[in-house]
């Protein structure tokens, strides 16, 4: 495995080794890891080069131009895109009120499916991580993932199913007694959907932090004489918060982005929706640009928030 | 450590949440035997016939595949450059060194339809200026570019376990770069890389918004449940057995990843 | 330093020739050339359409609905279809990534002319289709797909926008579209409506029978006070509305589980309903109805040109022609099918009533130009879409 150099003649007695009569020319490899050897910045180079060419070039490239076209405008007879720079998207979207109300509906929900999300996560998180014996673990485990193997299309439909008018949760209220629920396509069925689409990716950064608390953190803090609800608000919760935070990034941010749940179950429209009708059916690409920007502009400051606190390393 | 009310307490509903997941998935493999076209409940029904037809339909197993190539081929380049990526913020001080971790999470969390356009406009320069196409090829890119954060993520925090006491000691017994590189460097972080691989695998075989902008008329298996599922007569049957099925197939190789990581994990630690 | 920067100024040199070299070079697949051809070619193996639902049915919705299959055997032309559920979907579709992605689509009035004007569509050689002269008269050389006495497709079918209710519930039996656009009506909740910006026109033929103080002519040319009075009808509708519907399964989803009970349907919505034994029944209400003719046009980047001339000839033959209008209900632009579907049903249809076809109001892009002494006072296509936005909330 080890090509061996030459060896000192005397250790060789003393330790019953051999040693090699001729030198060895040193391999290709070997050459190119010496000449690598002393220049840090070349291997630097030759690591980072291709995925900044990728993510720099390809992506940051067509972002930058998306929102630039934003500042553009489409030419109504022929349908293409006139480099005009000017501000009149961000005036439409400014002057019209549907636009705002579109966007406050979609951060709301944002907002409301994070805090739904933490709330049914924490609990599944701390039993898999602290309280569950270490057999079961990894089944539960496996039980959270499992679901993101079943195309998220599909379960979002199954959803429409149970909700829909006479579907299966009218069905089992009806038998219970209490009657149709008649949810049907609502902003509560999107509101369903959301978090239970972005559950377990609420649940795993959670797991992740919680799992990483060593047990003598929360022994030392008994010993200091603290209640099991004061060490829980002081030393298990702050420690459980970068991953929280991390959890909810993704609850908020497909939230934000989201188009296909509220075409499948609701009848109200989403930022996702308004991007995605005006790029393609209503070829109007400078204003989805445009009006893609709130929601990047909202992901930009809550990333860095984010950052600030910690939850990049729980991702 | 907490209180035997508490223990139960949260055992509860820990178990509820869990149920809570399991719900529309209960459906879908009940819907997978309806036999009626319409999607009411109750079953009217029960039947077999979805099975046959999706096992005998090519746009289906078109989708499978195209599916498969595009999850593939998105790994891989995400192993490649998310290592890559990881071991230069790893082992080099240089400028724009944070931003890089913020540069690769960006396609995954701004949302999936700026991805989407934004790569579908680069697509079509790519196209007037050397004639790229949308196709598989161009599915892939989009995947990959947000892929490679989660491989990124795991091998750097992985690496960050590692000492480079370990790389010096080989290098001082003689191997060159490579041999490091794949006696001692790859065994430490092979975890990293199947826990990034298989996530980067699940997120690029699920993918639809970002798929939508980038296929041009190619069929990934979300792309063609989308259609599928919107058509009672023909299409929906074909989806509950479909994703029953995949549900099923897929058990296996992400009970074996996690097992292998389990393991993997219990030795790495006590090595250093 | 040296070494990264050297190597680093390579890889932008290498990008600049790439990019250099390749703005010369054009994409090397067959296209549809400039002028028609004379001749149809041997197939190219493939055919890509964009259809309405129900155009190109293969077997899989209904075992007796199949003329994809014996094309496929004939002329060796493998077809793949989206179906999509707007004609903005379908201009958009056609126009991704500079054309070329599909050969062909069935067009209705108020994309052709959009595709016809961005350069999209392709100039068909007439002679080089054997039905084109049996097509009904109206439809040879329709302004929605004859310019300047250039033909950009072949008509395919027609039809009108029917009111679809539940006869279980909705009694006694509707004659109005005030069933859908009254704000107060007993159907309010479990309404649906089309989801896209042209059918404010719908709500436009409403008000030019029942408001005739706007003076309403055309219902897709709309000054702006006419489409504010379309606009107010439809923002209370949408209260009642409880899911728009786009592409057909969207809708008989929805009657089937009894969310919605009556709503503006394509009549092949009704007969998928009644085949599956739901009670429901499709009229032409007092105040008139919009509709639809459709024409099969070929890409200007078409990569199987072949194989599309071949579709249209196909499409047209009379046994091909009655085969889709029994499956969907819909009106065929050739007549001929009518000796294969019997005169009951051509009458039923009113495939050859000139007065039937003059009374529904066929899809077209709303301009700003009125087409009369008005002049540009119409609101364009870009301020419905706008609008229609409004209306859904």
């Amino acid at each position: 495995m080890h090509r061996l150099l030459g060896v000192d003649a005397e250790v060789d007695r003393d330790q019953g080794l051999t040693k090699r009569t001729e030198p060895r020319t040193p391999t290709r490899r070997l050459q190119l890891s010496a000449a690598l050897h002393g220049r840090p910045r070349l291997k630097l180079a030759l690591l980072l080069v291709p995925p900044i060419v990728w993510i720099g070039v390809i992506y940051l490239g067509s972002l930058t131009l998306l929102f630039a076209s934003a500042f553009w405008r489409v030419d109504e007879l022929s349908g293409t895109i006139v480099h005009d720079w000017g501000l009149q998207n961000f005036r439409t979207i400014w002057e019209n009120e549907i636009y705002h109300t579109v966007a406050f509906r979609t951060i709301k929900f944002a907002a409301a499916v994070t805090v739904i999300d933490i709330m049914l996560a924490f609990p599944l998180a701390y039993y898999v991580a602290r309280i569950a014996r270490p057999k079961s673990r990894p089944v539960i485990l496996l039980l959270i993932v499992m679901p993101l193997w079943s195309s998220y299309l599909v379960r979002a439909f199954a959803w429409r199913t149970i909700l829909s008018h006479n579907g299966v949760l009218d069905w089992a209220t009806s038998k219970l007694g209490l009657g149709a629920i008649g949810i049907g396509y609502s902003d509560t069925a999107v509101l369903i959907v959301f978090c239970y689409l972005w559950l377990p990716f609420v649940i795993l950064p959670i797991y992740t932090a919680l799992e990483r608390i060593p047990s003598s953190l929360l022994e030392a803090s008994q010993d200091l004489g603290a209640k099991n609800a004061t060490t829980f608000r002081r030393v298990v919760l702050p420690l459980a918060k970068p991953g929280i935070v991390a959890g909810s990034i993704f609850s908020f941010a497909l939230t934000l982005g989201d188009y296909i749940a509220p075409s499948l179950v609701g009848k109200t429209q989403f930022i996702g929706n308004i991007v995605k009708d005006n790029v393609g059916a209503a070829n109007n690409a400078p204003f989805a640009a445009a009006y893609a920007l709130i929601p990047v502009a909202i992901m930009a400051v809550y990333l860095t928030v984010a950052r600030r606190m910690g939850a990049f390393e729980e991702l | 450590m907490e209180s035997k009310a508490t223990r139960v307490l949260v055992r509860t509903a820990a178990m509820l949440v869990l149920a809570f997941l399991y719900i529309p998935l209960i459906i879908i493999v009940l819907y997978a035997f309806n036999g009626s076209i319409s999607q009411s409940w109750p079953i009217q029904h029960w039947s077999l016939e979805w099975f046959s037809r999706a096992w005998h339909d090519q746009a289906v197993r078109d989708a499978l595949l195209a599916s498969l190539k595009a999850a593939t081929g998105a790994t891989v380049i995400a192993l490649l450059l998310g290592s890559a990526a990881a071991f230069a913020v790893h082992r080099f001080k240089f400028f724009g060194r944070d931003a890089v971790s913020f540069a690769l999470v960006l396609p995954i969390a701004l949302p999936g339809i700026v991805t989407g356009i934004a790569l579908a406009s680069a697509i079509n320069y790519g196209g007037d200026l050397f004639g790229m196409q949308f196709g598989l090829f161009t599915v892939i890119l989009g995947h990959a570019t947000f892929c490679i954060v989660l491989v990124y993520n795991n091998v750097v925090a992985r690496l960050r376990r590692t000492s480079l006491s370990l790389v010096e000691a080989s290098q001082d017994l003689g191997a060159d770069g490579w041999q490091t590189f794949r006696f001692v460097v790859l065994p430490s972080i092979r975890t990293a890389l199947v826990a990034g691989g298989l996530l980067a695998f699940a997120l690029s075989w699920d993918e639809i918004v970002v798929t939508t902008f980038t296929a041009g008329n190619v069929q990934t298996l979300p792309l063609w449940i989308y259609g599928a599922i919107r058509n009672p007569q023909s299409g929906r049957g074909l989806v509950n057995v479909v994703a029953m099925a995949v549900m099923l197939a897929s058990f296996i190789p992400v009970y074996f990843a996690q097992r292998l990581t389990r393991q993997t994990d219990a030795m790495g630690t006590t090595g250093l | 330093m040296k070494r990264p920067a050297r190597i680093a100024a390579v890889i932008v040199a290498s990008a600049l020739l790439l990019a250099a070299g390749g703005v010369d070079s054009k994409p090397t697949h067959a296209r549809a050339s400039a002028s028609p051809p004379t001749k149809i070619g041997k197939g190219e193996g493939q055919l890509d359409l964009i259809a309405w639902d129900g155009y190109v049915e293969s077997g899989k919705n209904d075992p007796k609905a199949d003329w994809v299959t014996p094309f496929e055997q004939q002329t060796g032309c493998k077809v793949t279809v989206k179906f999509e559920p707007t004609s903005d979907d379908m201009v958009a579709a056609m126009r991704e990534g500079g054309g070329g992605a599909y050969d062909g689509v069935s067009a209705s009035g108020d994309a052709s002319n959009r595709l016809i004007a961005g350069g999209n569509v392709a100039v068909v050689n007439t002679k080089l289709i054997k039905g084109f002269s049996d097509i009904n008269k109206k439809l040879q050389s329709p302004p929605h797909n004859t310019v300047n006495g250039k033909h950009y497709g072949v008509s395919f079918m027609w039809g009108a926008n029917v009111l679809l209710y539940n006869t279980d519930v909705v009694k006694p039996a509707p004659t109005s579209w005030s069933v859908v656009f009254d704000p107060k009506s007993p159907y309010a909740g479990k309404l649906t409506a089309y989801d896209s910006p042209i059918y404010i026109a719908d709500a436009a033929i409403y008000l030019k029978a029942t408001k005739p103080s706007l003076k309403i002519t055309d219902p897709y040319e709309l000054t702006p006070k006419q489409l504010a009075a379309a606009v107010a009808v439809l923002k209370p509708m949408a209260k009642g509305i409880a899911k728009y519907w786009g592409l057909a399964g969207d809708e008989v989803d929805l009657f089937a589980n009894g969310s919605v009970v009556a709503g503006q349907a394509w009549p092949y919505q009704g007969v998928a309903l009644q085949r599956d034994g739901k009670p429901v029944r499709a009229i032409i209400p007092k105040e008139k109805v919009t509709g639809w003719a459709d024409t099969w046009m070929m890409s200007s980047k078409a990569k199987h040109p072949n194989c599309m001339y071949k579709w249209m000839n196909w499409t047209l033959t009379p046994e091909v022609q009655a085969q889709v209008a029994a499956f969907v209900n819909y009106d065929p632009a050739n007549p001929k099918a009518c000796s294969i579907l019997g005169q009951a049903v051509c009458d039923g249809l009113h495939v050859t009533d000139p007065k039937y076809f003059a009374s529904i109001s066929f899809w077209k892009t709303p301009l700003s130009n009125c087409g009369d002494k008005r002049g540009n006072a119409c609101t364009d296509y870009s301020v419905w879409t706008q609008k229609w936005t409004e209306i859904k909330g």
